[in-house]
């Protein structure tokens, strides 16, 4: 248990980061780490062999997977809008504060797998092969969704409707 | 000298700074010569700060009690006790003075896990020995595969009691499932077709040595003890006076030298 201890607590910063990004609600989204935390104590001495961090957020992704599921089931839509960025950013300065607004409710209209892929890599630093494996597709899907991800979210912060888009503007 | 071909992959491992130092130059180097893919891998990388910006401070709060690690861990432990507080709280009730005594042992048990791993032999004991078409897996005239079986699941050398000395024989074994893990589950055997049961796990709690104590679930009784952080259980539905001796045995067979 020791271990675990030693193992687990320092990433859990990082997966509440995951879950409220994915979420955008603060406390549905820590609702869902403590779950994560609960399984990753109880299923502690399952887990194969490798990347730690990579087996908590493959934990945490599921139960947000099946949350979104059981939302849609409902009836219910996850908010698109930006009510929830103001939540997601608050101690940057104020200029940043509304760029950091802005590219988080672009990323929020992006498909969730999008989402999750582009979190996972440039968010959170999992290699290809953990993100693959944190996802349950092999590293080429990883790519691909990486790849329309970036490509969508450019658009979005470019003001170009998806679609409609020949050539890419280069970064001012 | 030939180079590899740049791909779009490569693009984002190097927005992703997740190359070799080597090929991360070679695309550098092509960026430099194709300024409308540099514009566009230097948008991907401006995203890419931007949102980790956006969510740096999220990382930085302080962690709420309810993610508190050690608190989860605790929690868990606690669980069954709650439990069996209340189960002695009836037995409190219905066996008066007594019950001092049975609360102070079961409350002592279940921050332990014994209480769980004995719970977990009656359950075995109910479903396996009443089967009389296949209530192990593995027979004893197998007992070296059961053995090396259990031992690489359990990642514990475990050794099968030997109790031919009481009048009991092995009769086999299997792994089963507890809420805690695989334990190793071994069945034996009288003349009379008594069957025993003894269940085996690792112990949350590596260092654990605890006296043997007794305890039921249902008609299924026998005892549970714990030697350096392996628990053990005997259970089956003779007295309680007729399984100490047994227990005792096992005990004696399985302490780790």
């Amino acid at each position: 248990m020791k271990d675990m201890l030693v193992q687990v607590e320092p990433l859990i910063p990082a997966l509440r980061r995951y879950a409220r990004a994915l979420m955008r609600d603060r406390a549905a989204a820590d609702d869902l780490v403590q779950d994560c935390l609960e399984r990753a104590v109880s299923r502690w001495h399952q887990r194969r062999d490798g990347s730690v961090r990579a087996w908590l957020f493959t934990i945490l992704h599921n139960l947000a997977v099946t949350q979104f599921r059981q939302a849609t089931a409902r009836g219910r839509q996850m908010p698109i809008d930006d009510a929830g960025e103001q939540e997601l950013v608050s101690a940057a300065a104020q200029e940043q504060r509304l760029i950091y607004q802005d590219v988080l409710g672009k990323l929020a209209k992006l498909p969730e797998e999008q989402r999750a892929v582009l979190l996972l890599v440039a968010v959170e630093d999992l290699s290809y092969a953990d993100a693959a494996a944190v996802l349950n597709v092999p590293v080429g899907t990883v790519m691909s969704r990486l790849s329309r991800a970036r490509e969508r979210l450019q658009q979005e912060m470019d003001g170009v409707a998806p679609g409609n888009v020949v050539a890419l503007r280069s970064a001012k | 000298m030939s180079q590899r071909p740049i791909t779009e992959d490569d693009l984002h491992a190097y927005v992703d700074q997740a190359l070799e130092p080597e090929r991360r130059a070679e695309i550098a180097s092509y960026l430099d010569d194709h300024p409308d893919v540099a514009g566009r891998v230097a948008a991907y990388a401006t995203q890419r700060e931007q949102l980790r910006g956006a969510l740096a401070s999220i990382a930085d709060e302080p962690l709420p009690a309810e993610l508190n690690l050690a608190h989860i861990v605790e929690n868990r432990k606690r669980r069954p006790l709650r439990a069996w507080g209340a189960i002695a709280a009836l037995l409190l009730l219905g066996i008066g003075g007594l019950g001092g005594w049975t609360v102070r042992s079961l409350l002592q048990e279940g921050s332990n896990g014994l209480t769980s791993l004995a719970q977990e032999a009656a359950y075995s004991y109910n479903v396996f020995a009443p089967d009389r078409v296949r209530p192990v897996e593995i027979r004893a005239s197998d007992s070296a595969e059961l053995t090396q079986w259990v031992s690489n699941r359990l990642k514990k050398p475990v050794k099968v009691p030997d109790l031919s000395v009481s009048g009991y024989r092995l009769m086999g074994g299997r792994l089963v499932a507890t809420s805690h893990g695989p334990a190793a589950m071994f069945m034996y055997d009288d003349d009379h077709g008594d069957r025993l049961v003894v269940l085996t796990r690792p112990m949350s709690n590596r260092n654990l040595d605890t006296p043997m104590m007794p305890q039921s679930t249902g008609d299924v009784a026998g005892f549970v003890w714990a030697d350096g952080g392996m628990g053990y259980t005997l259970v089956g539905q003779l007295p309680g006076d007729a399984l100490k001796p047994i227990a005792n045995e096992i005990r004696k067979q399985a302490r780790p030298i």
